[in-house]
C-alpha cells in the first residue's frame, strides 16, 4: 500500500500570527514555521499502516522554499521520499486553488492512499481533503479516529459530535485524521542523519503541470477584503453568589447565546 | 527563550530542534512533579534513548551517534533547562559507556556497546564509598580472581541510578598498591549478590536515585574486567575528564532557566509603580547572572573544541565545571533574591533550581578538587 501524506507548515502556534500589509496574506517569514500538528498524525498513521501492510510513504507539500524544514521532519519520522512543489506563482492561493495544485501533484505520484489532518492551524477551514477527493474522484474518509486497512478495502471510524461512524471504502481513497488516532513518533537522530539521504523531489507549476491562472492570489475565487487586529481582552463579568449564583451563570450563558 | 545556539552542521541544529520539542513536552511539564515525589522518570529516559541522546558522543559503528562534544554538550544544556536530573541521567549514562568504548577489547566493544547506546539500557558508574570520596585511591572494595571469574565484594556510595541501572561500572581493589591496584568491572545489575540499598534522601535532584550498593561476593566472568589489572584509577580519572564537561553543561542550563525565570518576574512584578526590573539594583543583578551563564558555556565548549580536536583538555574540563558550578549556584541565588519571598515558596521553579545547584558543586569532583586539579596543572607546566 502506497500512501501519500500532505504536509503543511504553518506559524508556530505558539506565536502571534500576522497578516502581511501588501497583500493580506500570512505573513510566514515573521514567526517559526513548524509541522501542522495534525499532519503529525496523519505522518503516524501512514508509518503504522505501512509497518503493518509495507508500501511507501511519500510526503506531499506544497509550501515555500522554506516548507522544506517540515519535510525534513517527517522524513526523520520515517517517511521514504517527498514531493514538495514550490513555485512564487503559487503565492496567496486559497482552499479551492491549492486543492487544485495538490491534485495535479498527486497525479505525479503512484498511491493508493493520501492521509491528511483534517485541518491547518493556520487556515483552519476544514475542506482540503474534501476538495482534494472531488478533484481526484477518490473515496473520501474524513474525521478518522481509527483506520483500518484490508486488501484494498479501507475502514474508517469517523468522529462524530457523539459517537463514530464506521465508513468503508475502496482505494484510492483520501482520509483525514483527527488527534484521537494516534500519539505521533518523535524523529529519533538516526532518522535525522538518514532524512539528508532521502530522495526529494521539487515540481514547479510547469513540472505538476499547474496553470498559473487556476492558482495564486489573482487565480483564487476568494479574498481578503480588509482586516484588523483583534480588539484588546475586555474586563470579565464577575458574577457573585449570593445564593443564586447557578441562576446567574445561566442567565449569562443565555444572554451570551451560549446556552 | 531559547539560547542562540553556534551549531556545527545542519545535523546538530536539527538535533538541537528535537530536544527542544522532546525538553517541552515531555521534560518540563512533569519536573516539578517527580521532583516532589522523588520518582526516577525511566520512561522518559527511555525515550531520549529511542531518539538515540544516550549514545551522541560515540562512534556510529558501536551504535552511537558520531557527534562532538561540543553539540553532545549543548543537547545536555538544553535538557538541564528544562529537568536537571534527566539531563544528569543522559551524563551519567555517557560516563558508564566510557571506560568500554576507551579501554575495552574490540571484543568487549562488540559485545557489549550497542546495547549500551541503543537507549533501551541505562548505566551506572561506581567509584565512590562511604569513606572515600575525593581521594578515591583509597577505595576498599575488592575483587579477588577464581578461575576464569572475578569475585566482587564491599560496598559502593553515591551511585547515580543506584537501583535502577541495568549495568555498573564498578571499580574495585585487585591489590594493595594505592593507585595501581583499581580495577574496572562492568556488572549487569542482576548479577548474584548485587544489592542496591535504599536511595539517598536528598535535598536536591530527587527524581535521580543516588544509592549504595553492597557487593556481596557479586561473581562475573572474567571478560568484564575493562583494561587490565590495575588500569582502574586511569580509567576513572580520564572517564571523568568528560564527566566533568557533562556537569558545566548541566549547570549552565539550570542556571539559564533561572535566569530566564528570574527576567520574567522582573518585568511582571511591579513595586513603587513600576517594573522591579526597571530599578538598577535588579537589573545589575540580572546583568551580573547572564554574563556568568555566557561565561560559563563559552568555557565548557572551548573545553569540549579541545577534546574534540584531540587535544588535552583535564585542566579545562576542571576549570568548566569549577566554574560552571558556582555560576549556577550564585545564579539560582539570584533568581531566588529576585523573586523576593515568592521565591522561596515551592509555587515557583527558583528554590528547587537553588537547590539542584548545590550538589553540582560536589559530585563529580568537589569544587575544592577541581582547584587541586587546575594547581597541579600549573606546577607541572614548569
Amino acid at each position: 500500500m502506497n500512501i501519500v501524506v500532505c504536509v503543511k507548515q504553518v506559524p508556530d502556534t505558539y506565536e502571534e500570527k500576522k497578516l502581511s500589509d501588501a497583500d493580506k496574506t500570512l505573513d510566514r517569514e515573521s514567526v517559526e514555521g513548524v509541522m501542522n500538528e495534525l499532519d503529525e498524525y496523519a505522518v503516524e498513521e501512514a508509518l503504522r499502516l505501512k509497518e503493518a501492510h509495507g508500501g511507501e510513504v511519500t510526503i506531499l507539500t506544497m509550501g515555500p522554499e522554506k516548507a522544506v524544514e517540515t519535510i525534513r521532519k517527517a522524513l526523520s519520522m520515517g517517511a521514504d521520499s517527498a514531493v514538495h512543489v514550490v513555485d512564487p506563482a503559487l503565492h496567496g492561493s486559497d482552499a479551492l486553488a491549492t486543492s487544485y495544485a495538490l491534485a495535479k501533484a498527486l497525479g505525479t505520484i503512484e498511491h493508493d492512499l493520501v492521509i491528511l489532518g483534517v485541518e491547518s492551524t493556520d487556515a483552519r477551514m476544514s475542506v482540503i481533503p474534501a476538495m482534494l477527493a472531488e478533484r481526484t474522484g477518490a473515496a473520501q474518509l474524513s474525521f478518522a479516529r481509527k483506520v483500518e486497512v484490508d486488501g484494498s478495502t479501507v475502514k474508517i471510524e469517523r468522529q462524530t459530535d457523539t459517537g463514530y461512524d464506521v465508513v468503508e471504502a475502496q482505494t484510492p481513497a483520501i482520509v483525514s485524521v483527527v488527534e484521537k488516532i494516534n500519539e505521533p513518533r518523535y524523529p529519533s537522530f538516526k532518522g535525522i542523519m538518514a532524512a539528508k539521504k532521502k530522495p526529494l523531489t521539487t515540481l514547479t507549476l510547469a513540472d505538476a503541470g499547474i496553470e498559473a491562472s487556476n492558482v495564486g492570489l489573482s487565480g483564487s475565487g476568494t479574498s481578503v477584503a480588509e482586516f484588523a487586529a483583534r480588539p484588546p481582552k475586555q474586563a470579565g463579568t464577575i458574577v457573585k453568589d449570593e445564593g443564586d449564583g447557578g441562576v446567574k451563570l445561566a442567565e449569562f450563558l443565555a444572554s451570551q447565546k451560549i446556552i | 527563550m531559547p539560547v542562540e545556539r553556534v551549531l556545527p552542521s545542519d545535523e546538530a541544529c536539527e538535533l538541537i530542534n528535537l530536544v527542544r520539542e522532546l525538553a517541552r513536552d515531555e521534560l518540563a511539564p512533569h519536573a516539578a512533579a517527580h521532583e516532589e515525589r522523588a520518582e526516577f522518570p525511566r520512561e522518559t529516559v527511555r525515550l531520549l534513548g529511542r531518539a538515540g541522546l544516550l549514545g551522541l558522543a560515540y562512534p556510529e559503528e558501536y551504535g552511537g551517534g558520531g557527534m562532538p562534544y561540543e553539540v553532545y554538550l549543548q543537547v545536555l544544556e538544553e535538557l538541564a533547562s528544562a529537568w536537571a536530573a534527566v539531563a544528569l541521567a543522559v551524563s551519567v549514562h555517557t560516563l558508564s559507556c566510557y571506560p568500554v568504548a576507551a579501554f575495552g577489547t574490540d571484543e568487549q566493544r562488540k559485545s557489549f556497546l550497542p546495547d549500551m547506546l541503543g537507549g533501551e539500557l541505562l548505566g551506572a558508574y561506581s567509584l565512590s564509598e562511604a569513606m572515600s570520596g575525593s581521594d578515591a585511591g583509597s577505595l576498599q572494595a575488592r575483587a579477588k580472581r577464581d578461575g576464569d571469574s572475578y569475585v566482587l565484594s564491599g560496598t559502593k556510595a553515591w551511585v547515580t541510578h543506584g537501583g535502577t541501572a541495568d549495568y555498573y561500572n564498578v571499580f574495585c581493589r585487585t591489590s594493595d598498591d594505592a593507585r595501581g591496584g583499581v580495577s574496572t568491572f562492568l556488572v549487569p545489575a542482576d548479577a548474584d549478590g548485587l544489592l542496591p540499598q535504599a536511595p539517598e534522601r536528598k535535598m536536591g535532584l530527587r527524581s535521580s536515585p543516588t544509592a549504595q550498593i553492597v557487593l556481596d561476593n557479586v561473581r562475573v566472568p572474567a571478560d568484564r574486567l575493562i583494561g587490565n589489572e590495575g588500569d582502574g584509577m586511569r580509567i576513572a580519572l580520564s572517564a571523568l575528564d568528560g564527566g566533568r564537561l557533562g556537569i558545566s553543561a548541566i549547570a549552565t542550563g539550570l542556571a539559564q532557566s533561572a535566569l530566564d525565570a528570574a527576567v520574567a518576574w522582573a518585568k511582571e512584578r511591579q513595586q513603587f509603580g513600576q517594573r522591579i526590573a526597571d530599578f538598577q539594583g535588579v537589573s545589575f543583578l540580572l546583568a551580573d547572572m547572564a554574563t556568568g551563564i555566557e561565561a560559563a558555556r563559552a568555557g565548557y565548549l572551548a573545553a569540549a573544541r579541545r577534546r574534540d580536536t584531540g587535544l588535552p583538555y583535564g585542566p579545562q574540563a576542571a576549570m568548566s565545571k569549577l566554574f560552571a558550578t558556582d555560576t549556577a549556584m550564585r545564579v539560582t541565588t539570584d533568581a531566588v533574591q529576585v523573586f523576593g519571598g515568592y521565591g522561596y515558596t515551592t509555587e515557583y521553579p527558583v528554590e528547587r533550581y537553588l537547590r539542584e545547584a548545590k550538589v553540582m558543586q560536589i559530585f563529580e569532583g568537589t569544587n575544592q578538587i577541581q582547584r587541586l586539579v587546575i594547581g597541579r596543572h600549573l606546577l607541572s607546566l614548569r
